[in-house]
């Protein structure tokens, strides 16, 4: 919990920075006429977040490769519409509005709220979906009855929405603000907390299968969810407006809306001025029904987390050992510049959180018109910041050699770049890999940091999967397991070769 | 050969050299003695450009390097120069200051190859003959943490050689040596003095200084207090200092 709420906390202070730079810069980057890129490539890609996700878009726990919720579906006609084919692309929710600003996606459509603050970042379409906010409570508590009943309470609700706005504004609440949906519920089943104030699909969701909970009170504070486009797309949204209008009409949106029992009077109001809609009757899916399936289906998309893990975690550390040597030779032979340059470097990299080095490069850089991939914002990421860690080690090394030995090694004739070449490093490297090995297990832990920056590694792949299951415990293990069996080794190793650099000193 | 000319070397405003002379013949085997702290190590490694020194000159063999003071030339010139002058010069630590990461043989092909260019081939059998020399030969592929530190010092003899010096600087050589090793080093020592090679010897082992030596100097606190051959110093000193400092050593 201490990581989701620092996580919070840093993207709370990442917005507010990154805010400014919005409103004083225009997206010039930012590509030609969307629309007519999604008609000529064919594909529309689409933001969401499938970590809990349910019901609006999830992975389906039967099949956790598929993707499915009525949100799944609804892009899924959008896209019909429009003749193209859809692309996934998993972000983490609360910066899905930053990601589609920076061009990762074409549309954001994942129960974002249509708010005053929000559209002064991007467009929204007209509202596919009406929802009210409601109030979810143990089944066993008679304490609460509606909305004013809260004062006094805990109540649990999710980062960055209009239901902990209203909270807000109530006070006198203490509020646990969540990022996954799952979260809330369990705390409440286990009565850390005593309500979930939530929007309505994720209330009903959750709260109607399960006996130990249900919902109290009057739907509250109705609001609509929009497609979210970047501001400069505007035919884009006139085109997604006509297909809403289209699809609401033929009666496909009802369709889709009664498969997830989400179909009710608000929505009647929102579309009936369209037309008449047939009503379909047809049950619910829900989370009661979901057969837990063998642990074994989960493990092909692990693996595939894990080999990102892997892939990453190398290649940052071949560039934080590569990087950290020009920076200690630039610290301890460089000149007077060089090494402020250098000491610098390695005080703001070591005294700054890794999570907020990854923001900046990922959401910060745009803004000044450089775009890195998320693959390369995170190995840059993980790679910079353990360069300075490394840049240590190698002067802890260089420092531990006795200076007899340049001295050595300048009295036979060499040059100081020689003697550092041959005599200096060479000894420093031996003391400095056991120390190394270690940081390197050290990065492949952090490695899941960079999760929040839209790479699924094997963490995100754990926590999606998990979310979705509502199957933590097993799932963690074995994703513990994957980790340990994977640093272990390196562990075992790290061990062997501080043994024998020790037996080398004996020697000497 | 070796030229010092009102050498003055100080820390902060305290001196520790106060313009010195000292001329070294070629050929010649100079002993400097005197207390710890008197400056024998000190000013070795003046003269091999391991430490500075603010006023005067030194020479070797022509090749001037003036003090920090006194210099006109950049410190990219003065890197030359101080490398020209160790090139002529061989230096033995009393540390030995082996490199523990190579072998014996690589230790002593290591300089040759990389610094004067020498094919592999011809500095290790050049090093091989070296290791004869100090009788070494089987020691060739053991590692310095493998080897005694009479052994260590002998490579380091060994080495400093290979490089083809044309005056040797002993710092202290057998001081950090077991008793029953000091021996070995400093016949060693006494065969290389033999062959005629210029050396200056920083030592506390007065029956050697007493044997090998042309020359002997007796420093105090930075200061030549007497220079002479073997046989004044030792059994006919002029100057009350050198006496008490003596009679402290030779029991």
């Amino acid at each position: 919990m201490n990581y989701r709420l620092f996580i919070t906390r840093s993207i709370l202070l990442l917005q507010i920075c990154l805010s400014v730079l919005y409103f004083s810069t225009t997206n010039s980057f930012a590509n030609q006429n969307t629309l007519e890129k999604i008609k000529s490539s064919g594909v529309l890609t689409w933001g969401f977040d499938a970590e809990g996700g349910v019901p609006y878009v999830f992975h389906d726990p039967k099949n956790p490769s598929r993707l499915i919720g009525f949100e799944v579906e609804l892009v899924d006609a959008i896209a019909k519409e429009l003749g193209v084919k859809v692309q996934y692309f998993q972000n983490v929710w609360d910066s899905i509005l930053l990601s589609l600003q920076r061009g990762d996606f074409d549309i954001a459509l994942n129960g974002i709220e249509i708010t005053p603050d929000r559209e002064q970042a991007i467009q929204f379409t007209r509202p596919y979906y009406a929802y009210t906010e409601r109030i979810v409570i143990r089944d066993s508590d008679n304490r609460i009855h509606c909305l004013e009943d809260l004062h006094g309470k805990k109540v649990g609700t999710l980062y960055n929405t209009v239901a902990k706005r209203m909270l807000e504004e109530m006070g006198n609440i203490t509020i646990s603000t969540y990022s996954g949906q799952v979260e809330p519920f369990k705390d409440l089943s286990l009565s850390r907390i005593d309500a979930v104030f939530v929007d309505s699909p994720i209330a009903s969701y959750y709260a109607m299968p399960n006996p130990q909970l249900r919902l109290v009170g009057k739907p509250a504070g109705e609001g609509y969810y929009g497609i979210a486009v970047r501001k400069e797309d505007s035919a884009l949204a006139e085109e997604l407006n006509k297909i809403i209008g289209k699809i609401s009409r033929s009666g496909e949106l009802k369709k889709i809306y009664n498969r997830w029992g989400l179909w009710n009077a608000s929505q009647e109001k929102l579309f009936s001025d369209e037309e008449v809609l047939q009503r379909y009757t047809e049950s619910p899916s829900s989370v009661s029904e979901k057969v837990s399936p063998a642990v074994l289906k989960f493990l092909p998309t692990l693996l595939k987390g894990a080999l990102v893990t892997i892939v990453i975690s190398i290649l940052s550390m071949i560039l934080a050992v590569s990087l950290g040597l020009a920076l200690v030779i630039m610290r301890l032979y460089g000149n007077t510049w060089l090494q402020k340059i250098s000491t610098a470097y390695i005080e703001i990299y070591r005294g700054t959180p890794l999570l907020i080095q990854l923001y900046i490069l990922y959401y910060g850089l745009p803004n000044i018109g450089i775009t890195l991939s998320a693959f390369a914002a995170a190995v840059l990421g993980l790679g910079m910041n353990y360069a300075a860690y490394e840049a240590e080690i190698y002067r802890a090394g260089i420092q531990s050699i006795h200076k007899g030995q340049t001295e050595a090694a300048l009295s036979l004739g060499m040059s100081k770049r020689l003697a550092l070449k041959r005599i200096i490093l060479p000894q420093a490297l031996r003391i400095a890999i056991p120390p190394m090995t270690n940081d390197f297990i050290a990065l492949f832990k952090d490695s899941s940091l960079v999760s929040v920056i839209a790479i699924v590694e094997l963490t995100k792949s754990y926590s999606i999967l998990a979310s979705a299951s509502m199957n933590f415990f097993t799932l963690g293990i074995i994703t513990a397991l994957l980790y340990f069996g994977m640093s272990y080794p390196l562990s075992l190793y790290a061990r062997k070769l501080e043994k024998k650099l020790r037996s080398h000193d004996r020697n000497s | 050969m070796i030229e010092i000319h009102n050498l003055s070397k100080q820390y902060g405003n305290k001196f520790l050299f106060k313009g010195l002379y000292l001329n070294i013949a070629k050929g010649k085997v100079v002993t400097l003695i005197g207390p710890s702290g008197s400056g024998k190590s000190t000013l070795l490694r003046c003269i091999n450009g391991l430490e500075t020194f603010q006023d005067g000159y030194l020479s070797v063999n022509g090749q001037i390097l003036y003090g920090v003071n006194e210099q006109s030339y950049s410190k990219a010139q003065e890197d030359r120069i101080v490398r020209k002058i160790r090139r002529k010069l061989g230096m033995v630590f009393q540390q030995f200051n082996l490199f523990p990461h190579m072998t014996v043989l690589h230790n002593i092909t290591e300089s040759p190859t990389h610094v004067l260019g020498i094919s592999q081939a011809d500095a290790e059998s050049n090093a091989i003959s070296l290791l004869q020399k100090v009788h070494l030969e089987g020691k060739a592929q053991s590692y310095p943490g493998q080897l005694s530190g009479g052994e260590q010092q002998r490579v380091a003899i060994a080495r400093a050689l290979a490089m083809k010096p044309e005056a040797m600087l002993f710092d202290e050589p057998t001081s950090s040596l077991d008793p029953e090793m000091i021996e070995e080093v400093l016949a060693v020592i006494k065969d290389l003095v033999s062959e005629g090679m210029t050396t200056v010897i920083a030592t506390h082992e007065m029956g050697f200084a007493r044997d090998v030596s042309t020359d002997v100097v007796f420093l105090e606190r930075g200061e030549i207090v007497e220079y002479g051959s073997p046989r004044d110093i030792f059994y006919n000193p002029k100057n009350d200092r050198t006496r008490i400092f003596l009679s402290r050593f030779m029991k």
